[in-house]
């Protein structure tokens, strides 16, 4: 287990290393320039500028140091904030990010199970319909509708939430809950989906004929075994839940990673982009490596045959 | 003998979108205490669904006990709750499934699966269970049990598999052990080791047993009656002598027939025309009529009572009535009856 560990930890590395450059390069074939937005600067003081940030030698030379500074930590300066270190802004930006990210990820998987769950043990009746009626809503309408409506009638009309802003705990409420309809649903299809299948499978039959009652059946036998492939969607989920916080951050004035992301990329802040994009990416990676990991907590077959 | 359990004009229905699937239709047995019976019949005969209905284990719905009572030990389990029937089932009866490789939970540690019962029915904590889990494993041949009950399904092979199913099955000596062929999905030598396992364990618990089987061969074997089931009714029924020196039921004839035997290179198998009816839509007159070819007219008309032929021996055949005419068997199938008394003599003090 530790071999693998360490071998998928070196894969990590290999894959920023070349996301990173790839990264690197991309941007280099950006039109525009970070001084764009600087019109009023003279032809000599722009030289400076690009001078003073190493814009002017040679893409290999910028590069080398790219990647040098990035293996000890340092992201760069940011063009937009004068002189701010990136990894700084970054670090200031991320907390409200994650807190949405994680929070919805675990209200949403959480209630999308027991969803699927419902509606799996009460197989076409009232519940099972009325949580696959809310399954198919949460996954075609877009979570930017959700976050209006719930800021319209939950933070206006009522007056319960705040509608804006980020000044405490009860402001995450909202954003949490639009960024968790999507997980939401997607869990609850599944969970759905495959509880109904592992239902029908012979061990189940087994188990029944042991004399297991309901609850044993449902929650000892088929439960870890429908949740397997669960964890398949996961992944994804995380993925859409990154992108969702750059439109939902947007929307309730978050100051999170999002925020910043879109106002860098109308602003040519090149150290930012890459900065963020190498964050999103390394978190991509680290989430699979995680899931990776369940799969062998919860399947056993897993677990050995990865082992040895 | 006492009868252990006694199942009376047993229904089982499928409510499909199709219609009503009518899987049994009227099936009486019995089986008495420490017998072995074995049910026979091709496939979709509803040799499962009658087995699965004794333990209420057809999936319900579609499935439904229509009319019927199926008495154990006087007890009628047709007429149970759920909650009645988890106390008879894995205690009092249990069953054995075709496929190791799916009838095991595979993320529960074998062991756990085996101590389930255990736990529930005899109420014993977890160190007792675990000792019994070591004595049944080393009953059914699997050594190690102390390693071995840590281990997951995925970490045995069929054959092991299958034989933990046995120790599943075992674990609080059930007084009637249902096995739903327990060996067709194992290559040949492994087979013949579980075969070897379940009448070896039959004479150290004589718990009486109902052994469903393709293999007329494995019958012979272990079976001290038979049951021969067609379209969801029992067509014959008696000792295993009646059924293969004697068999009265064209159907019956036509499965002996069938049966390849050692050496029957030359001879020619009698294979039954035709297909099983649809049980949807029952045909009106015996199931069997349009596939046999000694069919008369009443055939088509009006289904064929069970005539007694012995005390121990019924076959429900129109053959059997006084008026019919004297049909014997089909040289092919007499000839086998001949092979079969021949083979099985040498086998017979062996028999349970
Ligand atoms: N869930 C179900 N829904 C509808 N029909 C069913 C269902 N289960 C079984 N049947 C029907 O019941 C009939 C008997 O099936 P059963 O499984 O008892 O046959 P079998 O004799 O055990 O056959 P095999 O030798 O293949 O195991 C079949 O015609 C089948 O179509
Ligand atoms: S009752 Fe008629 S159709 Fe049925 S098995 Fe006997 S002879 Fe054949
Ligand atoms: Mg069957």
């Amino acid at each position: 287990m530790t071999r693998y560990i360490i071998q998928r930890l070196i894969y990590m590395v290999i894959t920023m290393f070349l996301i990173a450059t790839l990264t690197f390069f991309l941007m280099k074939f950006l039109p525009g320039t970070p001084l764009s937005a600087a019109d009023k600067l003279s032809e000599e003081q722009q030289a400076v500028v690009l001078e003073k940030y190493g814009l002017n030698d040679p893409v290999p030379v910028q590069y080398f140091n790219y990647m040098t500074n990035l293996v000890q930590g340092d992201l760069g300066i940011s063009f937009q904030f004068d002189n701010r270190e990136v990894t700084t802004i970054i670090m200031e930006r991320i907390g409200p990010s994650m807190q949405l990210g994680v929070q919805a990820m675990f209200i949403g998987t959480i209630i999308g199970i027991l969803l699927g769950l419902t509606s799996a043990i009460y197989h076409n009746g009232m519940l099972d319909y009325s949580s696959t009626f809310l399954a198919v809503l949460g996954q075609s309408i877009p979570s930017f509708v959700f976050a209006g409506l719930l800021q319209f009638f939950i933070g206006v009309k009522l007056g319960w939430l705040p509608v804006a802003l980020w000044e405490g705990w009860e402001y995450s409420i909202l954003p949490t809950i639009s960024l968790a309809i999507f997980p939401i649903a997607i869990a609850a299809r599944f969970m759905r989906t495959e509880m109904l299948e592992v239902m029908g499978s012979d061990y189940i039959v087994t188990a029944r004929a042991k004399g297991v009652n309901k609850f044993g059946v449902v929650f000892k036998h088929g439960f870890r075994n429908a949740l397997i492939p669960l964890i398949t969607v996961l992944g994804p989920l995380a993925v859409g839940l990154m992108t969702g916080t750059l439109v939902i951050e947007n929307i309730f004035a978050v100051p999170g990673i999002g925020e910043q992301f879109v106002k860098a990329i109308n602003m040519n802040d090149f150290p930012i982009i890459m900065g963020t994009t190498l964050l999103i990416a390394f978190l991509f990676i680290f989430i699979i490596l995680v899931i990776d990991l369940l799969y062998g907590v919860i399947d056993p077959r897993i677990r050995l045959a990865e082992g040895e | 003998m006492e009868k252990l359990l006694d199942v009376k004009n047993l229904h089982v229905s499928f409510d499909t979108y199709g219609g009503e699937v009518k899987a049994v239709r009227g099936v009486n047995f019995d089986v008495k205490k420490g017998e072995t019976l074995a049910i026979v019949g091709e496939s979709g005969s509803g040799k499962s669904v009658t087995t699965k209905a004794l333990m209420q284990l057809i999936p319900k719905p579609p499935g439904r006990i229509k009319e019927g009572e199926i008495l154990f030990e006087g007890r009628d389990l047709a007429q149970m709750n759920e909650k009645q029937m988890q106390r008879i089932r894995g205690k009092e009866i249990s069953m054995i499934f075709q496929d190791p490789m799916t009838s095991l939970n595979p993320t529960m540690k074998v062991g756990n699966q085996i101590m389930e019962g255990l736990i529930k029915h005899q109420k014993m904590n977890k160190s007792q269970a675990r000792k019994r889990v070591v004595e049944l494993l080393d009953l059914v041949g699997i050594p190690d049990a102390e390693n071995r009950m840590k281990q997951y399904p995925h970490q045995f092979s069929g054959g092991m598999r299958q034989r933990v199913v046995v120790a599943i099955a075992l674990a609080c000596n059930p007084k009637l052990l249902i096995a739903d062929e327990p060996t067709t999905a194992l290559d040949v030598t492994i087979q013949a080791q579980i075969l070897e396992l379940m009448k070896d364990i039959q004479k150290k618990t004589d718990s009486a047993t109902i052994f469903i089987t393709h293999d007329l061969g494995v019958v012979a074997n272990v079976a001290d009656r038979v049951a021969v089931m067609y379209a969801g009714k029992i067509v014959e029924i008696g000792t295993v002598d009646d059924i293969f020196y004697n068999p009265k039921h064209p159907y019956t004839w036509g499965l002996l027939g069938s049966m390849p035997s050692l050496e029957s290179s030359d001879e020619e198998l009698f294979a039954i025309p035709g297909t099983p009816p649809d049980l949807l839509h029952p045909p009106k007159g015996d199931a069997f009529a349009a596939r046999n070819r000694y069919a008369m007219q009443i055939d088509f008309e009006q289904e064929p009572p069970m005539f007694k032929v012995s005390d121990t021996h019924y076959a429900s055949t129109w053959l059997l009535h006084e008026n019919a005419p004297d049909i014997d068997p089909p040289a092919a199938v007499k000839k086998r009856m001949e092979g079969m008394a021949n083979s099985s003599s040498h086998s017979e003090g062996e028999r349970i």
